[in-house]
């Protein structure tokens, strides 16, 4: 079967899960959400995963739908001393992110008066100095990756560098994924690198399509295609009402 | 209480918690009143949704104390944004796990608590008055586990680990950085003049219950504060709150007055009996939409509210009326 470029989303997202064991899987975003949600019903079975409220689920529902029978309560409080706790590996969006997986979701433009005014911190200074962080990105635009993001929200590998290896020990940026690829901090300086690119996208549209140098070692694989069972799971299951393709269109 | 009488009791440069969070179970009958009430100057703390855009639109407001503002269905909050952006209100914004800290620390009277939320971040650069505090133990505390080995799996309680409190954690010399104790973000105590929180089921004693599956926050807020208002959907007498007893969230002992209020969340989402969320999505996104623009928002305002509660239930009934016609 052939997969649209949401559903190749999904997968790299589900992706991001892999190998973590028994953990709450927390997403912010349609391909993220879903992604979390098939990492669980595949590869990954150990994951925790909620109703999008409080309410951790028995089993990995539909996007929107009902939590059905549950397996643990989990309101904002408890949320926040899960971070505190570290057993959650979070996949946050971002209005900027640089070249140190910095990221700003709090305003554009100079703090005391804004050109921007977005959400707020939110909880990602606890989130990237506590857990595994990783982050989706529905659009990959010089817009989104610039060379400094204004309102350092989410500390990327520089900041956590200059806290010290001790008091940065549970800092752990995963990776990012875009509509146009995957990329780790994998370069020496910690870096952004770039890891693979969706198929049909050339490694030079996403150079164009990022405001800074980005680490590329050498040929640049192509993100795998989801396996037909993973695309009737994404398709059928998690997510029959199609609300992927309005994150990420073809 | 009446919701005006509950204004009237707060003085303009107050310091009020609003509880809920973004547009979820707001004691908006109670904002609503606010927003007739002569009051100004406020600063704000909130997990903020339509309460503090209203209250900003309506230009009560100073100051916002908030780890974000939300609709949540509406990601960005436009009277707030605006606010903001015309440089109109000031924001302490901090990490939310720092904002439930420093509510935990006001409502146990401590003058703040430690978190790692926030090292690292521009939390700290944008609130020049945080400080930091460092750990007078060894990097993992006193160790109470077993055979004397450390949570990370290491020999536990070695060099200036002992907890013997001498303060010398450093006398290891290469291991300095690890037998230091940690430093951490001391979060300030978010102590308030006054909450107004909203809840599902109250006694006329102002014992309060939720229905929902998320308390929020509503309990700190409570005891963080002064004086705590409860507004609630449907008042009961006393032994009448039926259900689980970890549902009932607020004592009296820290309310100081109840309104009953019928719809009084309204338009954030709060729970029935049968537990579903009832945010009013249409009317939310009609006060989205008309935030977004000054002569709607007049339209809006001049609709909705310029008259008492009861004149906004109406409003919002024949709204909807039209809309299905």
């Amino acid at each position: 079967m052939s997969a649209t470029r949401a559903e190749v989303c999904v997968t790299a997202c589900a992706e991001a899960w892999r190998g973590d064991g028994e953990i709450l899987a927390a997403a912010m975003g349609t391909c993220s959400i879903l992604g979390a949600r098939l990492a669980r019903l595949t590869f990954e079975p150990g994951l925790l995963t909620t109703d999008g409220g409080a309410l951790l689920t028995a089993e990995p529902v539909p996007i929107g739908a009902p939590a059905g029978p549950v397996e643990g309560w989990l309101p904002f409080r408890d949320h926040l001393w899960l971070v505190q706790n570290g057993r959650r590996h979070v996949m946050m969006g971002a209005s900027q992110i640089d070249r140190y997986g910095n990221t700003n979701i709090s305003a554009i433009g100079d703090r005391a008066r804004p050109t921007s005014q977005l959400l707020g911190v939110r909880g990602a200074p606890g989130n990237t100095i506590c857990n595994p962080t990783s982050y989706w990105i529905p659009r990959h635009s010089t817009r989104v990756f610039v060379p400094k993001a204004d309102v350092v929200s989410g500390i990327g590998s520089d900041r956590a560098a200059g806290l010290g290896a001790h008091t940065s020990r549970f800092h752990d940026l995963r990776r990012v994924v875009t509509d146009l690829g995957v990329f780790d901090f994998g370069a020496p300086d910690g870096a952004m690198r770039l890891v693979s690119v969706h198929p049909g996208v050339q490694v030079g549209q996403v150079v164009a399509a990022t405001g800074f140098d980005l680490a590329i070692d050498g040929d640049v694989p192509r993100t795998r295609w989801p396996s037909d069972e993973e695309l009737r799971l994404i398709r059928e299951v998690l997510d029959p009402r199609g609300l992927r393709d309005r994150e990420v269109r073809t | 209480m009446t919701a005006e009488e509950v204004a009237a009791s707060l003085e303009s440069g107050m310091t009020v918690g609003i509880g809920g969070w973004g547009s979820r179970r707001k004691p908006m009958a109670l904002v609503r009143a606010i927003l007739r009430s002569p009051l100004e100057d406020l600063t704000i703390v909130s997990c903020g949704g339509p309460d503090v855009g209203l209250l900003c639109a309506a230009g009560k407001v100073r100051r916002v104390v908030a780890p974000f503002v939300t609709l949540d269905s509406v990601p960005l909050e436009p009277h707030f944004r605006a606010a903001r952006q015309n440089g109109t209100v000031e924001l302490t914004e901090y990490d939310e796990g720092m904002f439930m800290f420093g509510l935990l620390a006001a409502a146990h009277r401590l003058p703040f608590l430690p978190t790692r939320a926030g090292l690292g971040s521009d939390v700290m650069r944008i609130n020049p008055e945080l400080r930091t505090v460092r750990s007078p133990y060894g990097p993992a505390g006193v160790w109470y586990g077993a055979a004397g080995r450390g949570p990370e799996g290491g020999p536990g309680r070695d060099a200036g680990g002992d907890g013997d409190g001498d303060g010398d954690g450093d006398g290891d010399g290469a291991e300095d950085a690890r037998g230091e104790g940690e430093e951490l973000v001391a979060v300030p105590a978010l102590t308030l003049d006054a909450a107004l929180v909203h809840l599902e089921r109250a006694d006329a004693r102002g014992n309060g219950r939720y229905l929902g599956p998320d308390p929020y926050l509503d309990d700190l807020f409570a005891k963080a504060a002064a004086r705590t208002y409860l507004s609630c959907e449907r008042l009961v007498d006393p032994g009448g709150l039926d259900g689980p007893p970890q549902t009932l969230l607020v004592s009296r002992m820290h309310v100081t007055g109840v309104v009953e209020a019928p719809g009084g969340a309204h338009f954030t989402a709060h729970s029935t009996e049968g537990g579903e969320h009832g945010r009013d999505e249409a009317f939310q996104r009609h006060y989205a939409d008309s935030a977004a623009d000054p002569e709607a928002w007049a339209v809006f305002a001049d609709r909705f509210l310029s008259g008492d509660e009861t004149a906004y239930r109406d409003a919002v009934r024949r709204w909807h009326e039209e809309r299905v016609r």
